[in-house]
């Protein structure tokens, strides 16, 4: 896991982004971890996810490129804020760590887990999604490139079997 | 009658409020709030550098914080409603934690929805929203009932002063609309220019 995150790290790096607006998920941990030690790049921990998409809009009409991290629940609070992104054509790129799908131990975590693409995509957000680590670096510089080259909206689905299964229990 | 309550009558008339902010710190960028807010800010005078919602109710300042972060040497001023800033308080500790020396987030505080038929809002109930963004760490906020002090206020937004909280108090009325442009592809374009960037 540390090695397909420190290529997303160097992704973004090179993507020349430099705002990583977070709401923390295990899966994007070591990312976080590399965005504060970076002197080129801020981490802003948020609230809510929403508060995300329009802080990227911000970025952007200040003329920086930023990226959104959450979980896949997080798709769910961002659903209204989506259409700041569409109305004015903004370049938008987010990285979900998925939940409720593969080997899922709570069952709170389906339901928007199962709906996430089907949310994305009906705001009008182009998915892609990654199941192996070999492929994730060429994913997000896609994603890096969809976006801000061409200005599109663009999330990156991280599978839960690439990120792993939760230990919930000492043990387990 | 609940304890708090604006009653109608009080407060500064948001329009000549809002013109006299503006004149007084004329390099800010500025990022409008949906509904009032934004009328408010058109009709005092229609400029590049403004960016004006006309929805995504809550992320005005969040939206300020991308901003402020990207252009660390110019003001930026979020100019918004009460309702608006409620639905999106988690931001106010979001922008405290990243405090940026250059972000005010003014609220035009009517205490009523306008928009949708002034029903009251959480300020006109009790809810302070100064005293929330001084509990998220803002380095000042302050409270404006009077017009000699929105000059104030303007000069210490143009000179960035650490990141604060203005709530002005305006009368509960109905104002004549004053509609900007709801093309979001151009404003964004135009205010990029407005600051040296293309398009794209």
């Amino acid at each position: 896991m540390i090695v397909w995150q420190d290529r997303i790290f160097e992704t973004l790096k090179a993507g020349k982004i430099t705002q990583v607006a977070y709401v923390p998920d295990a899966g994007h941990a070591r990312l976080i971890e590399r965005v504060e030690g970076a002197e080129q790049m801020r981490a802003i921990v948020l609230t809510t996810e929403e508060e995300g998409v329009a802080l990227t809009c911000g970025a952007w009409l200040g003329g920086e490129r930023a990226v959104l991290l959450m979980q896949s629940s997080g798709v769910g609070n961002c659903v209204n804020m989506f259409s700041l992104v569409s109305n004015c054509r903004f370049p938008f790129l987010t990285l979900v760590t998925m939940r409720g799908e593969w080997a899922e131990f709570n069952p709170w975590q389906v339901p928007m887990g199962k709906a996430t693409r089907s949310v994305l995509e009906s705001m009008g957000v182009t998915v892609y999604r990654v199941r192996r680590a070999d492929d994730v670096e060429q994913t997000v510089q896609a994603a890096v490139d969809l976006a801000f080259e061409s200005n599109q909206a663009v999330a990156v689905l991280l599978s839960q079997q690439l990120i792993g299964r939760k230990s919930w229990l000492p043990g387990n | 009658m609940v304890a708090g309550e604006l009653t109608k009558g009080d407060g500064l008339d948001r329009r000549s409020a809002s013109a006299m902010l503006l004149s007084a710190c004329p390099d800010a960028l500025v990022i409008a709030g949906l509904g009032s807010a934004s009328y408010d800010l058109f009709a005092a005078g229609d400029r590049n550098a403004n960016f004006y919602l006309w929805g995504a109710m809550g992320g005005a300042a969040a939206m300020g914080l991308g901003l402020a972060l990207a252009q660390p040497r110019r003001p930026v001023l979020v100019l918004t409603g009460d309702g608006e800033q409620l639905m999106g308080m988690g931001a106010l500790a979001t922008i405290a934690v990243q405090r940026p020396l250059n972000l005010t987030v003014v609220v035009l505080d009517n205490g009523r929805y306008a928009e949708t038929g002034m029903q009251l809002s959480h300020t006109a109930l009790g809810v302070s929203l100064p005293a929330v963004a001084a509990a998220c760490g803002f380095a000042w906020t302050m409270e404006l009932a009077e017009m000699d002090v929105i000059r104030t206020l303007g000069k210490r937004i143009q000179t960035m002063q650490g990141c604060g909280l203005a709530r002005i108090r305006v009368r509960a009325e109905e104002v004549t609309r004053a509609l900007p442009s709801r093309d979001g592809v151009w404003l964004k374009n135009r205010f990029r220019s407005a600051l040296g960037f293309p398009p794209m």
